[in-house]
């Protein structure tokens, strides 16, 4: 049973700041899933293999050959804080 | 009470391809910050990762190479964590099925199992400013350059039993990957990092005890120490009546000592799934067979072949098949019908000190097979003394020529004329009428002064054998004249 506890747990793992609002809601609309996965579980899959992929392809690999990058200016662009050529990041918490 | 140490050991070795895991970016060290770097391997949305084909190369032959049973299906699992070096918040890992399971390496007639093999992506580089680690640092700045380079992590079963087996394990490992040329096994580059796994337990107990991980070693000797370290003070808690906590420790290179890293709250909790953007690989057992045709005989089958058919010491062999570039050089000479000892004994002596001295590998030396056994051959013809055919030998290490060319350019060759050796030897007794007085009165000693005097006419390239005998003889007979 999915607790208001593993709510906390889980938004903390996926860094979500939730309201205690929020958190009664997810509880609820979670178990509500985990309820239906409970369902499934009732089907007999005996000699099924897990499903690896959700398409039925293998394989799918490439050559060791260099492509340049576009460049650290360009892939820079974007970020919010970078000093001297690298990405700048807040102070990281314990 | 007795305790017994249970060892585990961890090993991320990089794979040597030119390129990352699942983008073109070079895999080069070094380089300017951020600049081997894309979309792909910056993880920014939309974007789609394509496995390198090398990779999956490199992984089964070192599966091969490790005994290890290389799965016919495998896949990939997201492993998720927050953390700034992370630049998509997981990392494209192995978890359910790893690409090789069940190995193992024998040291020192031990057998130490491996669990799995798996390939994964390395994470970024992070720099503390303000500060020599992340504490008391008010920001990080972050190099992405390593980021997607790949990855062979290799977890051995726990059951390495000391720390210098731990040690031995990690170079024959190291060895073997070198061999095959799939890491360089650079630990100074980090391309080949381990942690280790410590816990004590009363000896005769199965039950293990609870473990603690240890990491931050850069180097073979300070695995060795800081397991060393991690069991004196497990065992030093448990004789206090405390309990171990299990958790990761760092070690200090500088206190020689293990301190604990700061525990993150929400720890392991890695939520892995598969891989969604990456379809499963089947292996086709042909493509196995294929790269195992490919692989270099290893390096402990060398060894026992250097023991039993060329009957060198356990020793010797070891140091000839440490590194393959040597091994494969050992075996050309010996394949120009050497004598094994002879060549042997110039690669571990005069070589072996030579490369240290310099700090080269084998492989940038100038010499040749067909060098060394010119050399050992006169040698043995006793056309060189050893003493000019270490010099010559060092000279080869450095500049490529022909043994004999050497010897016949720089007049090297042994002064082995009997007549001409004679002549001289008579020489120095008459130069030394008073030396040989003394020595006819008794002071044997002296003799060692009439070797040296006829060395230093012939520029110590006389054949010592043959002047040893001429001194005798002459020796002999002037002490009968005077009787």
């Amino acid at each position: 049973m999915i607790t208001i506890k593993d709510v906390e747990h889980v938004a903390k793992l996926a860094r979500l700041a939730l309201s205690d609002e929020e958190k009664s809601r997810y509880t609820k609309q979670l178990a509500a899933i985990i309820e239906h996965f409970n369902e499934l579980k009732a089907v007999d899959t005996t000699g099924v293999e897990p499903l690896a992929h959700a398409l039925p392809i293998t394989n799918v690999l490439r050559e060791d050959t260099l492509v340049s990058p576009p460049g650290r200016a360009l892939l820079m662009e974007n970020a919010p804080e970078q000093e001297n050529g690298y990405f700048r990041v807040p102070k990281i918490g314990d | 009470m007795k305790y017994e140490p249970v060892i585990g050991l961890e090993v991320h070795a990089q794979l040597k391809t030119a390129t990352k895991i699942f983008c073109g970016c070079p895999t080069t060290f070094g380089g300017n910050p951020n600049d081997h770097v894309c979309p792909v391997c910056l993880g920014m949305p939309g974007v789609l990762p394509v496995l390198n084909k090398r990779v999956v190369e490199f992984a089964i032959k070192s599966g091969i190479a490790l005994n290890c049973s290389v799965a016919h299906f495998t896949r990939f699992d997201r492993k998720n964590y927050f953390y700034p070096d992370l630049p998509k918040d997981y990392q494209i890992s192995q978890y359910s099925q790893p690409i090789c399971n069940n190995g193992h390496l024998v040291i020192g007639g031990k057998k130490i199992r491996i669990l799995r093999a798996h390939i994964e992506e390395d994470a970024g580089k992070l720099v503390h400013a303000g500060a020599a680690g992340l504490h008391g640092s008010d920001y990080s700045l972050v190099d992405f350059n390593r980021t997607g380079v790949p990855l062979l992590e290799i977890v051995s079963e726990p059951d390495i039993e000391s720390p210098e087996q731990a040690r031995l394990y990690l170079s024959e490992l190291r060895t073997i990957l070198r061999y095959i040329d799939v890491c360089d096994g650079n630990l100074e580059e980090g391309s080949f990092r381990c942690d280790a796994n410590v816990s004590i337990r009363p000896v005769g107990q199965t039950e293990l005890g609870t473990k603690t991980e240890i990491k931050n070693m850069n180097s073979f000797r300070s695995v060795q120490r800081a397991i060393q370290s991690e069991i004196e003070r497990q065992i030093d808690l448990v004789e206090r009546g405390e309990r171990i906590p299990q958790e990761t420790r760092l070690w200090n290179e500088a206190t020689q000592s293990t301190y604990p890293m700061r525990s993150k709250e929400e720890a392991h909790d890695y939520r892995y799934f598969p891989e969604p953007d990456l379809p499963p690989l089947v292996i086709d057992p042909a493509w196995i067979k294929a790269l195992e045709a490919t692989l270099p005989e290893l390096p402990d089958s060398r060894r026992r072949r250097y023991m039993e058919i060329c009957h060198l010491s356990a020793d010797d062999a070891y140091v000839l098949a440490e590194s393959k570039e040597m091994s494969d050089f050992f075996d050309r000479v010996i394949a120009l019908d050497t004598p094994a000892k002879a060549a042997a004994n110039w690669l571990i002596g005069p070589t072996q000190a030579f490369l240290k001295e310099s700090l080269i590998d084998f492989a940038q030396t100038k010499v040749t097979p067909e060098n060394l056994r010119d050399l050992v051959a006169a040698m043995n013809t006793g056309s060189l003394n050893s003493t000019t055919a270490k010099q010559i030998w060092l000279d080869l290490l450095r500049e490529p020529a022909e043994v004999s060319a050497v010897i016949e350019q720089q007049g090297l060759s042994q002064v082995s004329d009997e007549t001409k050796l004679r002549s001289i030897v008579w020489q120095v007794l008459s130069d030394n009428q008073s030396q040989l007085d003394e020595y006819l009165k008794g002071r044997t000693k002296i003799r060692q002064f009439f070797f040296g005097e006829t060395m230093k006419a012939l520029k110590g390239k006389g054949n010592p054998q043959i002047i040893n005998c001429l001194l005798d003889e002459m020796l002999a007979e002037a002490a009968s004249a005077v009787k």
